[in-house]
């Protein structure tokens, strides 16, 4: 019971807890440049999490294998094999969601979710536990990524998953569509749920780019425990 | 050849202004948001960008040309342009330490950084996608001088968008915003204002480029 509930956390840690979008502020790029379509978010969010859970899974397969020095490499590979995987996937049999992702496809490679979770879960724990805690992730970068979607194509074009919900003959707020809007809508959401934290009484301190643990520093958490130094790894 | 140096000036300012990689187009957000609290920094981690992206697509660009199309590799894009500026910044971070220490303690703390940065890897696929057509109809040196003056041209906009909103954000620090928008999120909304003030320069470079060539 007890070992059910743990693995039940680790789960759950990804879409609440330790949100990849809006707690640990990671993966701000895609989710601010492909929610301006409720379909583009969904099929970004699925396609990130399947990356996510494969590479998760293989790097913790790996992670006594693989050296510390050289664990950056290792891992951009293993993350860019499963990215080719999506793209080739999705060209053969969504070429419509193919062009909306665009660019930001071959960037889930880049993502900071994805290295992060490497860097932070994947290299410390089993197999398992990193499969749930990919899955997870996943989940709740999907319901971000639905949320921030669902505002702004209703705003922006009156439509939800092209259903039409305003009428034509009211204006819409294009400019939630642009760049500035994916800003504008992130930063309120953002508020909300900060709002929502202090509400709660539980305040976190949100880490920013140069100071996370995600992009494979010499300091990271998986090169000091396998130069025996952080002594995580048994 | 006013026309091709007409190019290459509309795709160096548009590439600033109207196509800005941060503020419209949404690449290295995180950079972006990170480094962009003090202005030595934000100098530093933008010309560190610069640096990495002109070397990045000088090499990859004639790769992708040479090698994948020719021998239908195509679909090996992703993982051959990440592993090449893996490998990239890692010589970078080598070779300053060994030859130009100043420059390396300066600029050396936001390489490490750059490996990850999604502009770096947007602005070579983004590079080979729009001007590798432009091989068979102008030749390669001309398609290979584009892609060039387009990624020092991003590179340029992420200096030029950090600078300002480092400036803009060293203003909203000593505001006073409702409680659950300090920090962040109100960064966030200064971003959309900085960004929506970049929306007016759509149209900009192409028409006045024209009207002086």
């Amino acid at each position: 019971m007890n070992e059910k509930q743990s693995k039940w956390k680790v789960f759950t840690n990804g879409i609440i807890k330790e949100n990849p979008v809006l707690r640990l502020v990671l993966g701000c790029c895609s989710a601010l440049a492909v929610t301006t379509t409720v379909s583009g978010a969904l099929g970004m969010g699925l396609s990130m999490t399947f990356v996510l859970l494969g590479s998760n899974i293989v790097i913790s397969a790996l992670r006594k294998v693989i050296p510390g020095k050289v664990h950056l490499p290792c891992y951009i590979v293993i993350i860019a094999t499963f990215v080719t995987v999506v793209e080739m996937v999705l060209h053969a049999y969504m070429p419509d969601l193919f062009k909306t992702l665009g660019v930001f496809l071959s960037l889930i490679v880049v993502n900071c979710i994805i290295l992060g979770r490497a860097e932070m879960f994947a290299c410390k724990n089993t197999v398992i536990d990193s499969a749930l805690d990919g899955l997870g992730m996943g989940v709740g970068y999907i319901l971000v990524m639905f949320l921030m979607s669902s505002i702004r194509e209703i705003i922006a074009s009156g439509t939800w998953l092209g259903i039409q919900l305003i009428p034509d003959s009211v204006e819409k707020m294009t400019v939630m569509g642009s760049a500035p809007g994916g800003f504008f809508v992130f930063g309120c959401l953002m508020a909300l749920c900060i709002w929502i934290e202090n509400k709660l009484n539980k305040p976190i301190e949100r880490k920013m780019c140069g100071d996370c643990p995600g992009c494979g520093h010499a300091d990271a958490a998986c090169s000091q425990g396998k130069d025996g130094k952080g002594g995580t790894e048994a | 050849m006013s026309s091709g140096v007409a190019t290459f000036a509309t795709i160096f300012f548009s590439m600033i202004l109207v196509n800005n990689y941060v503020l419209v187009q949404f690449l290295g957000i995180c950079p972006f948001l990170g480094v962009s609290k003090k202005l030595d920094s934000s100098v530093g981690m933008g010309l560190a960008v610069i640096a990495v992206m002109f070397i990045a697509t000088a090499v990859t660009f004639p790769l992708q040309m040479f090698l994948l199309d020719k021998e239908g590799l195509a679909y090996m894009q992703t993982i051959i342009f990440i592993l090449v500026i893996a490998v990239l910044v890692q010589l970078i971070e080598i070779t300053l330490k060994r030859y130009i220490p100043a420059l390396y303690k300066s600029l050396g703390v936001y390489l490490p950084l750059i490996t990850t940065n999604c502009c770096v890897l947007g602005v070579t696929i983004l590079a080979v996608q729009n001007y590798s057509a432009d091989m068979a109809a102008y030749g390669f040196g001309f398609a290979y001088a584009e892609a060039l003056i387009c990624s020092v041209g991003a590179g340029v906009g992420f200096l030029v968008a950090m600078l300002l909103f480092c400036g803009v954000r060293q203003r909203v620090e000593n505001a006073d915003p409702p409680e659950s928008f300090k920090g962040l999120p109100i960064t966030l909304v200064s971003a959309a204002i900085t960004s929506l003030s970049f929306m007016g320069f759509g149209g900009l470079v192409e028409n006045i480029i024209g009207a002086l060539m």
